[in-house]
């Protein structure tokens, strides 16, 4: 394949550029999220976040004061400046709501019952009407705001959303669910890897086996059985079936790894009097750290980013929910068309994820390996 | 408590509780029970060695024994109980169940997602994985295809949120259409039909990344005499790739296929958050969501029938396990 891509530039530039393509592919949804989330609330619903980087045309509206209308040949004259001191530079205007973008800067309005406005680019309108002014007209103006990014968003949805509470809940389920299957596994794993009983084919069998077992057929028997021990829906609850849901990968991952470790070592710590109880926590343990931290990694992901068994084992109040949860139950009904408020709260909800993937995935790709390439 | 500190305790307690019992009953079994010395030395070593595999499954035994095998048995009782849980009702569930409209919605929409996901995600990985192979750049390249795979299915969701939105100026794909020249937005979620279509492409958008890692160590793995002689042999790029590489790690490709497969039974989170099941998008995870906290029997009922589904990969891995080991 070298040989060939050297010798045809052309293929080369074609392979590039199919995965130049494949990864902006890739990305932009992401990326997306990611502008928008820091986006003005208004500037989202006027133009796309690939605009983002552009002023955005926005409207407005302004009241003239009816008080300063003056009387000239019969009819009354309002005149003022949009902006008063502050400048600025007028789009369009108009002076119907249903309307409001009707006409460019400059030109003349003849709107019903024979009034006349006309706004000028820089600010200065004239509204004219035979009539007597008694509420103060409205004008609709739109003029090219500046691209506004803040982290206001991220303020909002962490104050007044409680997000906060949510993260502190996601993580609260995240750190033991990681940490206790590991420990039961290892030993699990030692065990169908290194040490020889009647049944241990069967065993692993059973492992390969329950790696597949849908986790739907859990929700309902062991919701049952939390609730009749007096668990519940409960923190503890959700620990525990992490531990059991998890198990399967913890024990098939490493004895996979273990198994593939110098039996030479093994043997001769035992040959020189060493225990099982020795040999896994002095030479085994240490020797499997790669595998252990692959499966930490998945374990973690796996459970932060769990939706199906938080809503099924912990129950469903505010207190409670995980950012999953928050954001599928709560925000996407009560915030549903604030785009800018949702993106910042799918983002908070996925930088750990991202910072741990991207710190770790060497760990990851490894555990991927181990679990899948024969 | 806060829940945090509850949730420290509960790490302490759990880790020291694993360490301390697998050191006491070793303790125990090679002190107490067992003991190595006196005249029955070393029948007891030889006892204790026979005893000691169980004490370090014991806590994983236990564990996967309750939250996973009682389980496939306690769902199948259950699905057998009227929705109060206090009649046996035999296969009524299953029956009013398959004859149910969106029932079989979910069965045909969850059929097409078995079939296209791992497809597209296998085939996508595939391809990613071959072109950034000899690549200078392929592992930058990589990982950023890769990423999609830390994000939650709920986040996932909302990313996609953003590009199918009916909104053009939200909507990344109605803002191209209109760009393109179409008169008027279209929300591809309403799409009867093609909507599932569109659903998919978030799962295949997570997946590929890890078809890819996968397929790309696979395609290393390949003995670089057989690719050289090939070309030698005056064989084009394409053949190169589908006459000699493919064939060669087309086992890593099934490997994949049914990794997905299997994720595809489990995925309610993107039906979910982008539909809540409906326009015709509900599949078998989602629609038994729907029936869970209200009628348990039937929520059993749909469960076992995606243990059902997933049993041929079940018995497939195994075989392939055992013929491993052997």
């Amino acid at each position: 394949m070298d040989s060939i891509a050297g010798t045809k530039p052309a293929l080369r530039w074609a392979v590039n550029l199919s995965v130049i393509f494949l990864v902006v592919l890739w990305l932009v949804p992401t990326v997306g999220l990611l502008v928008s989330s820091f986006r003005d609330r208004d500037q989202i619903s006027e133009t796309l976040w690939l605009l983002a980087p552009f002023p955005v045309e926005q409207n407005f509206r302004i009241r003239a004061p009816a008080d300063d209308a003056k009387q000239v040949n019969g009819a009354f004259t309002i005149t003022g400046n949009i902006f008063g001191d502050e400048g600025g530079s007028i789009l369009r205007f108009g002076g119907t709501r249903s309307n409001p973008t009707a006409f460019a800067a400059g030109e003349t309005a003849e709107l019903t019952r024979d009034r006349i406005l006309n706004v000028q680019e820089n600010g200065d309108f004239i509204y004219t009407s035979p009539q007597e002014i008694r509420r103060d007209p409205s004008i609709y103006y739109s003029l090219a705001t500046p691209p506004d990014f803040s982290v206001e968003n991220y303020q909002t949805i962490l104050t007044s959303d409680s997000m906060d509470r949510a993260f502190i809940n996601t993580l609260t389920v995240t750190i033991p669910a990681t940490i206790i299957p590991i420990l039961i596994a290892a030993f699990a794993a030692y065990a169908l890897a290194w040490m020889d009983f009647r049944g241990r084919g069967f065993l692993i069998a059973l492992i390969v086996g329950l790696l597949v077992v849908p986790l739907q057929l859990a929700l309902v028997p062991l919701l049952q059985l939390h609730n009749q021990v007096g668990i519940g829906q409960s923190f503890l609850g959700i620990w525990m079936a992490h531990t059991g849901f998890g198990l399967p990968l913890a024990i098939y991952l490493l004895r996979n790894y273990m198994v593939g470790l110098p039996r030479d070592i093994i043997e001769s710590a035992k040959v020189d009097g060493a225990t099982d109880f020795q040999v896994f926590t002095k030479i085994v343990l240490p020797l499997s750290f790669p595998a252990l931290a692959s499966f930490a990694i998945f374990q973690f992901l796996w459970t932060w980013n769990d939706l199906l068994v938080a809503k099924v084992f912990l129950p469903s109040n505010s207190e409670s929910w995980v950012m999953t949860v928050k954001i599928a139950d709560d925000l996407l009904g009560s915030r549903g068309g604030d785009w800018g408020i949702l993106a910042a709260a799918a983002f908070i909800s996925i930088a750990i994820p991202l910072l741990v993937f991207f710190t770790m995935q060497r760990y990851l790709v490894r555990g991927l390996l181990a679990g899948s390439v024969k | 408590m806060s829940p945090l500190l509850q949730g420290i305790v509960t790490v302490i307690l759990g880790v020291g509780g694993c360490v301390g019992y697998f050191f006491l009953s070793n303790l125990v079994l090679d002190r107490v029970i067992f003991p190595a010395r006196g005249g029955d030395m070393g029948r007891n070593i030889n006892r204790a060695n026979v005893v000691r595999p169980w004490l370090f499954l014991l806590p994983a035994l236990a564990a996967l024994g309750l939250y996973l095998v009682y389980p496939v048995v306690g769902s199948f009782w259950r699905s057998l109980y009227n929705r109060a849980g206090n009649e046996f009702i035999g296969f009524d569930n299953y029956q009013i169940m398959f004859a149910d409209q969106g029932f079989q919605t979910a069965l045909l929409n969850n059929f097409l997602w078995i079939l296209i996901v791992p497809a597209g995600a296998t085939f996508f990985g595939l391809l990613i994985a071959q072109l950034t192979d000899r690549l200078s750049w392929g592992n930058v390249a990589k990982s950023l295809i890769f990423m999609p795979m830390a994000i939650s299915f709920v986040g996932a969701s909302l990313i996609w949120k953003f590009v199918y939105a009916n909104n053009p100026d939200i909507g990344l794909l109605n803002a191209m259409r209109l760009f393109l020249g179409a008169e008027q937005p279209l929300d591809v979620l309403q799409l009867r039909f093609w909507n599932n279509f569109f659903l998919m492409v978030i799962l295949i958008w997570i997946q590929t990344g890890f078809a890819m890692v996968i397929l790309s160590a696979a395609l290393r793995g390949i003995p670089e005499e057989t690719v050289e002689a090939a070309i030698i042999d005056g064989a084009n790029p394409l053949q190169v790739f589908f006459r000699i590489k493919v064939p060669q790690i087309k086992s890593t490709i099934m490997v994949v296929w049914t990794t997905i497969t299997i994720l595809v039974l489990k995925v309610f989170d993107i039906v979910y958050t982008m539909t809540g099941g409906n326009f015709g998008t509900d599949i078998l995870p989602s629609y038994m969501m729907s029936y869970m906290f209200r009628d348990d029997g039937r929520a059993t009922a749909v469960a076992f029938v995606i243990m059902i589904i997933v049993l041929p990969v079940m018995v497939w891995n195994i075989r392939q396990a055992r013929a491993e080991m052997r």
